[in-house]
């Protein structure tokens, strides 16, 4: 997927006048993050799990070579294949290259943020393979054209009237006048059309929550059956996963699915939990006739012996961005590429450079709420530290920035200089300010000014009071008792 | 005050760090804190080597100039038992960054100072109660008093009931806001680089205010009060903002923070 980080502020820009973005944005407090507290509450040993679950990860990550080729060994055992892609070109090729030798005119697509990294849609459709998107919120922004603003519900940016609008547009067989007003009358609108285009698939491909070393397993979880349609009801599956899902054991992949449920929808969990063991076995009822596994790297073998190796942890269960201050404000689209919300900012700096990603790091108050909520406890602020510090030791920081935080730190590496300086700027504001007290416009300071009042100084500074009630005449000490 | 019971000791020595957000914009919650540490029966000294925790270049990704900063009040707190800092964030960046910030100091000593000054770093409730054991301040206060938590108070510095039981035995009737672990937007340079979304963030706090009719807003952190007071302001809101050392130590003198004032009609007729 093309990376439009670049025109972050451009986008949010946007985004923050968007009513109908701001509307769509009060699920997250509205459902999301209550329902994570109430499910997180309901389990009372959830960060025991927490830190089973980061040494699993942690060990796993060690001597991940060691259990990728395990997972090898056993998807062929199984009857499969699995494919190595180190980048995303090889990894369309390989996928395009399975399309053609089993002649796959289209593919039904479970939900997989992977995949969007490659592109993989404009990628088929541009070689003559109709790809269907299956889960809802991916359907609907297939439908619109867009990309996802989230990475577990995609058409988090929509409410429901817009919802409706992009069905009556794309429906146009259906009568004009349905009723279209609840959840339930759209979500089986969707569920109507899409059914008849499962059996007429060539190929499902889906993502992977994990892959179990152990038994060569892939595992998906949703809430909609459609991953268990798109992979049994075609002749081919293909599998398609980034290098970090892989667990050693299915009592591994039993922890995580107890944290990622929780921490994404607040749901004990997912409704569908499905396992893919290889192609279909003589005597099985369903399955494909050929299994394909799709391991890609693009970008986390650096990861791995980089600096942004905790990342490597992450679960996508989207915790971070249902609880960011910072992605309730300006939506998923507005990072410019796959991944949004605070994980968004550390993991596309780290998979497609510092450069077009400047501003992804920096726009992030710290608050910690995302380390706080993250069921893997990844630092996410402590990353998002490493990487502006990366910006500035590469000058990727903007000149101003530099030249003003290195007169700055000149200024207060000399602590009395600095009081003089702050005292008569500080001075001069009391006094231009009066009685209101506040500043509706400052130079230099347009961009708080443009949303809120600027607090004049009180007056005076902290160290000339102090110095006048600790003088002889003012007898400090037991007077103050 | 329970000093008569401390009295037979030696009182503990802390070393105030004012902030340099409070030194020059609100030097009444300075003089408040130092009366606080005082009355709690503490001897305080007030280094004159300090400026800034260093804290703004450090989130910036520039240690280099982080460790400019912080270097001249490295020694300062030596022969301190306690620092004590009227910010949570200000804290967290002595407790658990300066740490970090020295790991690879090319001076032994500067990484030394930097141990010894995170192991006995506070915010400032939470060294009352924490450590000193306060139950009762000088301070009084009638309505509805509104705590704003800073993340770095929350999170960094577990700081949360604190200053809520100081308030309340000062006789506030403490009120939590919907969205309590929020955050404001303030964000140090955030709030100037990304004016857009810290406007966003702030509004939803100010509103977030306004729905429990505070009589007034109090937080432990200079930024969050100047971001919350000024999209008050803006707002044409009446809620009175202050931090809530001048609260603890009833020192009420100085008119709340920005033009939020309920001290005079005068002034509040000021507000558009």
């Amino acid at each position: 997927m093309e990376v439009s980080s670049q025109k972050f502020n451009d986008h949010v820009h946007q985004a923050v006048d968007d009513a109908n973005l701001k509307g769509a944005m009060g699920k997250l407090t509205g459902a999301l993050r209550p329902n994570r507290a109430r499910a997180v509450a309901g389990l009372p040993e959830f960060d025991d799990y927490r830190d089973h679950g980061i040494a699993i990860k942690m060990h796993t990550l060690d001597h991940i070579d060691r259990y990728l080729e395990e997972f090898e060994t056993n998807v062929v055992a199984n009857g499969g294949h699995v494919h190595w892609c180190a980048d995303e070109d090889s990894a369309r090729e390989t996928i395009l290259g399975l399309c053609r030798q089993y002649d796959v005119k289209t593919v039904t697509k479970g939900k997989s943020m992977v995949t969007e990294e490659l592109g993989l849609n404009a990628f088929l459709d541009q070689h003559g393979i109709l790809p269907l998107e299956t889960d809802l919120g991916e359907y609907i922004i297939q439908l619109r054209g867009e990309s996802p603003s989230h990475i577990i519900a995609p058409a988090t940016h929509l409410q429901r009237h817009d919802i409706a609008q992009t069905f009556r547009d794309a429906h146009d067989h259906l009568d004009p006048n349905r009723p279209m007003d609840t959840a339930e009358s759209l979500t089986e609108e969707a569920r109507q059309e899409l059914r008849e285009k499962y059996g007429a698939a060539d190929a499902g491909i889906t993502g992977a929550n994990f892959m179990i070393a152990e038994t060569g397993s892939t595992i998906i979880v949703t809430n909609e059956g459609n991953g268990d349609l798109t992979q049994t009801l075609a002749k081919t599956h293909i599998v398609v996963a980034s290098m970090e899902k892989i667990l050693p054991t299915m009592d591994d992949a039993g922890v995580m699915l107890r944290l990622l449920a929780r921490s994404a929808t607040g749901q004990d969990m997912s409704v569908y939990t499905t396992l893919s063991s290889g192609p279909r076995r003589p005597g099985d009822l369903d399955g494909p006739d050929s299994f394909h596994v799709v391991i890609v790297d693009n970008g986390r073998s650096t990861m791995l012996a980089g600096s942004e190796r905790e990342m490597l942890r992450c679960l996508r269960c989207s915790a971070c961005l249902n609880h960011c201050p910072v992605y309730a404000s300006i939506g998923g689209h507005a990072y410019g590429w796959v991944y949004s919300g605070p994980m968004g900012k550390v993991l596309t700096p780290s998979l497609v450079g510092l450069e077009q990603t400047k501003d992804l790091p920096n726009a992030s108050t710290f608050c910690g709420k995302c380390q706080e909520v993250c069921p893997m406890r990844i630092p996410l602020p402590k990353l998002m530290r490493n990487l502006r510090a990366k910006q500035t030791e590469q000058k990727i920081t903007p000149l101003k920035q530099r030249v003003l935080l290195a007169l700055w730190s000149s200024l207060a590496s000399r602590p009395r200089f600095y009081r003089f300086v702050t005292g008569m700027m500080t001075g001069a504001l009391a006094r231009m300010a009066g009685p209101k007290r506040v500043f509706t416009w400052l130079p230099f300071l347009g961009d708080w000014v443009q949303s809120r009042d600027f607090v004049a100084p009180e007056g005076g500074s902290f160290f000339d009071r102090y110095r006048a009630s600790s003088s002889p005449s003012s007898s400090k000490g037991e007077a103050h008792d | 005050m329970s000093s008569s019971a401390r009295s037979s000791r030696k009182k503990p020595k802390v070393g105030l760090f004012v902030t340099c957000l409070i030194d020059a914009m609100r030097p009444s919650a300075g003089m408040a804190a130092l009366r606080l540490l005082e009355a709690a029966g503490c001897e305080v000294i007030v280094p004159e080597s300090q400026s800034c925790c260093g804290q703004p270049a450090w989130n910036s990704g520039d240690k280099a100039a982080a460790r400019a900063v912080a270097i001249p009040y490295l020694d300062s707190f030596d022969d301190c038992d306690y620092v004590v800092v009227p910010s949570g964030s200000c804290a967290g960046m002595l407790a658990h960054h300066l740490v970090e910030l020295f790991e690879d100091a090319p001076d032994l000593r500067h990484r030394q100072q930097a141990l010894a000054i995170a192991a006995k770093s506070h915010e400032l409730t939470s060294f009352l109660v924490d450590v000193l054991g306060v139950t009762s301040v000088p301070g009084q206060i009638k309505g509805r008093v509104a705590y704003h938590d800073s993340c770095s108070s929350l999170r960094e510095m577990k700081v949360k009931d604190q200053p809520r039981q100081l308030l309340k035995s000062a006789g506030a009737q403490v009120v939590d806001l919907d969205q309590a672990d929020t955050c404001c937007g303030f964000g140090g340079t955030f709030s100037v680089k990304y004016g857009d979304i810290s406007g966003a963030m702030v509004d939803s706090k100010a509103q977030d205010v306004e729905a429990q009719h505070p009589d007034l807003l109090v937080a432990g952190d200079m930024g969050c009060l100047m971001n919350i007071a000024g999209r008050l302001s803006r707002r044409g809101s009446l809620i009175a903002v202050r931090h809530v050392a001048e609260v603890l130590a009833g020192e009420m003198t100085a008119p709340p923070i920005g033009a939020g004032s309920t001290d005079s009609d005068t002034n509040g007729s000021d507000k558009k």
